[in-house]
């Protein structure tokens, strides 16, 4: 009867992801950021130089003699210096014309102004930073502009970007480790709440409808509330469904007390044996329908208990041991014995009161089928597994029959002569399942039948 | 015996009354809890029945108090409800025993007999005529004061007997008596029965006579 809930996704885990997800868009976000502010920088570093060292040859541009002359100064270079050794280009031109250097290296279009300009583009199959910048001589009556170009590669500053490369990866990681951990942590702390009610929902034994009262976080305040007006309504209908049955069963019930015992004083009285017959007919059919009523009613009992059961550490002997201290009186009436065998006490953690059902249908069983000065047998043992062993010298069962006599309201073809509903040994095998174990039937050698309720 | 049945329905108290009156016991009836108080105050009783539902209250409060009470008189509970639950609720309140409705009188007289034989200390009535003693309760008959073991058959057919000397029972009359009505009986089995009484009964002065086509009586043999 139990429904498992249709799970779609989990909260759990749609908040760990939209949260580490977003930590990785954040993280690699800051890792671009970062990585192209120092490429920024490092660039604006290299251009410094350049833009000097460029600076300090046009300084050294002089005319002499009417004669643009352009000495470049040992610092000009020292001053490019690198650790990744980067080599340097250069090409010097007057009025466009080239002079000295490089001549495949070229300017950078129009100098703007005079203002050098910066460029990164490949020469010489390898990626360098090129500036451009001009001077502009003025000599008596002369006029000329001196253009350098000069090119550094970018080996050093690669180096450079790899090493903020790898720590802004580093970074990015650690923000991301921490991102996730704490994401995590919130996770926990946000569905802790809910885990804590679904707990307690869960430990409620079956007659446990109170309500909830604990605090519980504000967002989670009206399924509370639903859950206990819920709550509210089953225990409402389920205790009027347990006066309804206790009243049926009442109102049902005492009539049929009152024309049984009616009948039975009758017939002490009555002489003639037709009259004696019908009387002995109606006794039967009360017998039969009480019967029937009552098994019906602990049958519906045993399904809804069977759902939730209530188990607790008892003595199955203890148990054995009271009921047939119950039943012996009627035992007696029949002059049947109720021998108890087995060990002295087998501990189990069951439903006493489904089990005290079980084994009473197997002992009123095994009574109804019982010749006269019979002996009825229960043994109880805790090896291989903890069974109770019922077992009677009556007729045993049909053969074929054995398979199919623990459905519902099915009875043995030798069943004719007794009262009955046929629940009997479905009940027993009931709460055998919901315990895990089985009911076995079986025929002894000796003659007689022999039902076993292993658990 | 002397029995106080608490039960409101009073076609069912009529019908377990002239029935336990068949037996010749006495029987009281309260039909309320404030009606059985009264009762169990002004009179000795040797048993309760006990109904659970009643106008006034659940008998199980009676219960409560009556056990409180210095009395000791044994209660047994008749139950209509078929819950499990139910019955251990009233056996943990101090109820001797339970019979859930409708309920067979001899088991009825059989539970009774249990829960007096259990307790102790109360005035056995015992039947001696004819060299022979006989505790019902007990189930204990001495003959010639040799006890002897009677089995629950024998020992309803001899009470039978005791209780209506010379009163002619047929076959199917003690039949009824000593079996359920589920029960195959075959009159064969009667006979049975007869036999192993008359042959506990040899040492004494009592005898059952068959009756050709009648039945058995007992007699005394003098």
């Amino acid at each position: 009867m139990q429904t498992d809930a249709v799970v779609s996704g989990s909260l759990r885990n749609r908040l760990v992801l939209i949260l580490i997800g977003g930590a990785a868009v954040l993280a690699i976000f800051l890792f671009f950021a970062v990585r192209s502010y120092a490429v920024q920088v490092a660039q604006r570093g290299q251009d410094n130089i350049l833009l000097a060292s460029v600076t300090s040859m046009l300084d050294a541009a002089a005319f002499r003699d009417g004669v643009a002359e352009v000495d470049i100064p040992y610092a000009a270079f020292s001053m490019l210096n690198t650790p990744a050794d980067d080599r340097v280009f250069y090409a010097i031109y007057q009025d466009d014309t080239f002079l000295s250097g490089y001549n495949d290296l070229g300017l950078l279009g129009e100098n703007q102004g005079g203002q050098p300009s910066f460029q990164t583009r490949d020469y010489r199959d390898t990626s360098v930073r090129e500036v451009t910048a001009s001077r502009t001589l003025i000599g008596a009556d002369q006029r000329t502009e001196i253009q350098i170009a000069l090119a550094q590669t970018q080996d050093a500053l690669a180096d450079t970007l790899d090493q903020i490369s790898r720590n802004a990866a580093l970074l990015g990681l650690g923000f991301f480790a921490l991102a996730v951990a704490l994401s995590i942590w919130a996770t926990q702390a946000t569905i802790s709440p809910l885990s804590r009610l679904t707990n307690s929902v869960t430990r409620r034994g079956p007659q446990d409808l109170s309500p909830f009262t604990k605090p519980v976080p504000q967002e989670m305040a009206p399924l509370v509330t639903s859950l206990n007006s819920l709550m509210g309504r089953l225990d409402q209908s389920l205790s009027q469904s347990e006066d309804f049955i206790a009243e049926a069963a009442h109102r049902v019930r005492t009539p049929l007390a009152t024309v049984r015992s009616y009948a039975e004083a009758t017939l002490l009285r009555v002489n003639k044996e037709e009259n004696r017959e019908a009387m002995r007919s109606m006794v039967k059919a009360i017998d039969e329908s009480s019967r029937a009523a009552g098994q019906l009613l602990d049958h519906a009992m045993i399904t809804f208990r069977a759902d939730h059961l209530e188990r607790e550490e008892l003595d199955l002997v203890d148990l054995v041991r009271d009921l047939i201290l119950r039943l012996t009186p009627v035992a007696d009436m029949k002059d049947l014995t109720l021998d108890l065998r087995g060990e002295d006490t087998v501990t189990y953690a069951g439903d006493p009161i489904l089990l005290q059902n079980a084994l009473r249908n197997m002992i009123d069983n095994a009574m109804k089928y019982s010749p006269a000065d019979g002996a009825i047998e229960i043994s109880v043992r805790s090896e291989p597994v903890v069974a109770v062993t019922v077992s009677d010298q009556g007729p045993g069962f049909p053969l074929d029959e054995i398979e199919t006599l623990t459905a519902r309201f099915t009875r043995g073809r030798n069943a004719d002569n007794t009262i009955g509903s046929g629940l009997g040994l479905t009940i027993a095998q009931d709460v055998a399942t919901a315990h895990g174990g089985e009911i076995t039937l079986r025929n002894r050698e000796e003659g007689g039948a022999c039902v076993i309720l292993s658990l | 015996m002397k029995f106080l049945l608490v039960e409101d329905n009073s076609d069912l108290a009529g019908a377990i009354a002239s029935r336990l009156r068949l037996d010749g016991h006495v029987v009281d009836n309260a039909e309320t809890l404030e009606d059985a108080k009264a009762f169990v105050s002004t009179g000795e009783y040797d048993m309760i029945l006990l109904d659970i539902m009643l106008p006034d209250g659940d008998g199980r409060t009676f219960l409560k108090e009556h056990r409180a009470s210095d009395l000791d008189t044994p209660v047994i509970v008749l139950t209509a409800r078929s819950q499990v639950s139910d019955r251990i609720g009233s056996l943990d309140l101090g109820a001797d025993d339970y019979l859930t409705k409708p309920f067979d009188h001899a088991e009825l007289e059989a539970r009774c007999r249990a829960v007096l034989r259990r307790k102790s200390g109360n005035a056995r009535v015992t039947i001696e005529t004819g060299g022979v003693v006989f505790d019902s309760v007990a189930g204990s008959l001495k003959v010639a004061g040799e006890p002897i073991n009677l089995r629950n058959r024998e020992l309803r057919l001899l009470e039978l007997f005791l209780n209506a000397p010379g009163q002619v029972f047929s076959k199917q009359k003690l039949a009824d008596r000593l079996f359920s009505y589920d029960d195959d009986v075959s009159e064969n089995a009667i006979e049975v029965y007869v036999g192993r009484l008359r042959k506990h009964l040899e040492k004494s002065d009592l005898g059952i006579t068959t009756l050709r086509g009648l039945g058995y009586r007992l007699d005394h043999a003098d």
